[in-house]
């Protein structure tokens, strides 16, 4: 492109973050849905929000896309109070919800045609459908299409605005591995061209592969927040497993989670002769990190004891015939 | 999915380009009215049913003469003729508007740059449209099987003009504030066809409103859909029936005041109480 970077944006809004969030607090009687938040998303970022159902992530999004109000705290998203939200800040948003595009009888390019009149500066409503890979289903109407078509529907309407900031509520869902991909190559693109997006999800690989920063929301509260490589990095302890004969005869299977699994091998291998029945070492995957994170929440008091330390011996009794 | 040149810069005069009011509430009518157009069960229901009506009633109890030597069948045409304005504009447009918000079709419009007066003023225009052809079709019907005399007069089609207008606003504004009562998209049917079947028995519609035990006629008399009625009368209805109704006139005036109440009180309610989103989604 050989227009100017910049389209209306001051450099001062460029530098500032696209949303923060202090203490922000969403209660429904007794049940404290979000439950104290802070965060700054980036410009320019591709932010992840994980956490199982009902850990409060589309609750949050809600907040900062206008559509529910807080219980307390702030919010800022583009420089607005998404409590009160402006036409002018409805242009700038992209928004894919988290249920499915209409049953509207009318075809995708009229429904994309529609939603990019409604914008001041709205991208070509051809290639937003082809760039979606729907150009062949232009003049279907959107309640003949699969429901991976309706998403990446969703996906256009959500574009073709051109927004400076999208919201993403698990906009994957339901995709088959090949959508899921053309999917993220799509939402790589948005970010090459300063795209600001927020994309909660329930699939980690799908964070890992896209965001920048993710947060771990677990009933409410926030219990990660980091870069996927930062999260990976957490789960450095290895485990090595192996069996033995305990004192009475019976074999007893035994783990080690340690930061050091070869020295621990070499000390297997100076007390074993021969085979070490069962050895196994194991690196614990970004969901192993992830569920004990949201694990974590679960029973918060008594978690920390329970959690095996690096260097401690778990033995457990396993009768084996 | 191929690559999206995202950002791709545009002008810094957003405001310039800003589409106006004027174009966002017609797009949202022709939009609307496309939609309307591709559904079969709505096309039937507003547009057939009045006619189908008409004509059973028109064969029941056409031929008895109610006074000023006017027709059942030509009175009975100016109450469906009002009663399909309410139809359109208050229980069908209440039910849609119940079901788009079950759908989380009002969500996604609420999500967007739309204004929401461009948003009810879309709605207004749309039902404008879909009541314009109604008329003109039942009008068509009338005076081809039933040789009813399409009124000739302009001072007659001025009248039509403004009680048209004043009814589908009244309709309009009201279906819209009802849509929020029912909680569920399924349930709304059950809230507003009682509503409508009921004043179409008490104002004029299915039965002569002198005919009526005058406690019933009081009672229609607070709601619109009986000043439409009779405002409709006095368009399709010779001026000597005027002597035959419950005031021994037409009485424009009323029909305007209360006709521009209802609007204004619908309005209220509706910027008070309209929800874009289901009742357990906020």
């Amino acid at each position: 492109m050989s227009d100017p970077p910049l389209r209306g944006i001051s450099l001062v809004t460029m530098n500032q973050p696209a949303i923060t969030i202090r203490d922000l607090r969403k209660t429904y009687g007794e049940l404290n849905a979000v439950d104290g938040l802070d965060l700054t998303i980036n410009t320019g970022e591709i932010f992840a929000i994980l956490g199982p159902n009902g850990a409060g992530k589309s609750t949050t999004v809600e907040i900062l896309e206008g559509f529910r109000k807080r219980t307390s705290g702030e919010a800022t998203v583009l420089g607005l109070d998404p409590a009160h939200p402006t036409r002018e800040w409805r242009e700038r948003l992209g928004i894919m919800l988290q249920s499915t595009s209409t049953n509207a009888p009318l075809t995708v390019r009229e429904m994309v045609a529609h939603q990019s009149h409604l914008f001041p500066h709205p991208r070509d409503v051809e290639e937003t459908i082809a760039e979606v890979g729907l150009e062949e289903k232009a003049n279907v109407r959107s309640t003949a299409l699969s429901g991976g078509q309706r998403r990446r529907l969703d996906v256009a309407l959500a574009v073709v605005g051109r927004p400076e900031l999208m919201f993403l509520d698990e906009p994957t869902t339901g995709f088959d591995p090949e959508a899921r991909r053309q999917f993220w190559h799509l939402i790589e693109s948005l970010k090459d061209g300063g795209t600001t997006v927020v994309l909660t999800t329930h699939y980690l690989d799908e964070a890992e592969h896209l965001a920048d920063r993710l947060a771990v929301i677990a009933r409410g509260k926030m219990v990660a927040l980091d870069t996927p490589a930062g999260l990976r990095a957490r789960a450095a302890d290895a485990v090595v497993a192996w069996s033995e004969p305990g004192a009475d005869g019976a074999v007893t299977s035994r783990t080690e989670v340690t930061k050091t699994p070869t020295a621990t091998v070499r000390g297997l291998l100076a007390t074993h002769d021969g085979e070490v029945k069962d050895l196994e070492i194991r690196r614990p995957s970004l969901e192993d990190v992830y569920l004990d994170l949201i694990g974590k929440t679960d029973d918060e008091a008594s978690a920390e004891g329970d959690a095996a330390m690096p260097g401690e011996v778990i033995a457990t009794e396993e009768a084996t015939s | 999915m191929s690559r999206i040149p995202a950002s791709k810069p545009a002008p810094a005069s957003a405001a310039n380009k800003r589409p106006s009011m004027a174009a966002l509430v017609w797009e949202r009518a022709v939009l609307e009215t496309k939609e309307f157009s591709r559904s079969r069960e709505q096309m039937l229901f507003i547009f057939m049913f009045p006619i189908l009506l008409l004509i059973l009633f028109a064969s029941i109890m056409g031929g008895n003469d109610i006074g000023g030597g006017v027709d059942f069948k030509q009175y009975f045409l100016a109450g469906m003729i009002a009663s399909g304005i309410m139809n359109t504009g208050f229980q069908s447009l209440g039910i849609s508007l119940a079901i788009d918000r079950d759908d989380d079709v009002l969500k996604r419009i609420h999500g967007s740059p739309l204004p929401a007066s461009a948003f009810f003023m879309g709605k207004i225009v749309h039902v404008l449209m879909v009541s314009i052809i109604q008329i003109a079709l039942l009008l068509l019907v009338s005076a081809l099987l039933y040789d009813i005399p399409i009124p000739t007069d302009p001072a007659k089609w001025l009248t039509f003009a403004w009680v048209f207008l004043l009814g589908t606003a009244a309709s309009t504004v009201l279906g819209i504030a009802f849509s929020s009562l029912a909680r569920r998209g399924r349930s709304a049917p059950a809230v507003l066809t009682p509503i409508v079947l009921s004043l179409q028995f008490i104002s004029g519609v299915f039965f002569v409103f002198t005919q009526l035990p005058s406690w019933l006629q009081h009672i229609a008399e607070v709601f619109p859909l009986k000043w439409l009625a009779q405002g409709m009368r006095s368009v399709f209805l010779p001026d000597s029936f005027a002597a035959q109704e419950a005031a021994g006139s037409w009485q424009h005036p009323a029909t305007a005041i209360v006709l521009a109440i209802w609007f204004v009180v619908g309005l209220a309610v509706t910027i008070k109480t309209f929800r874009w989103q289901r009742p357990n989604d906020r």
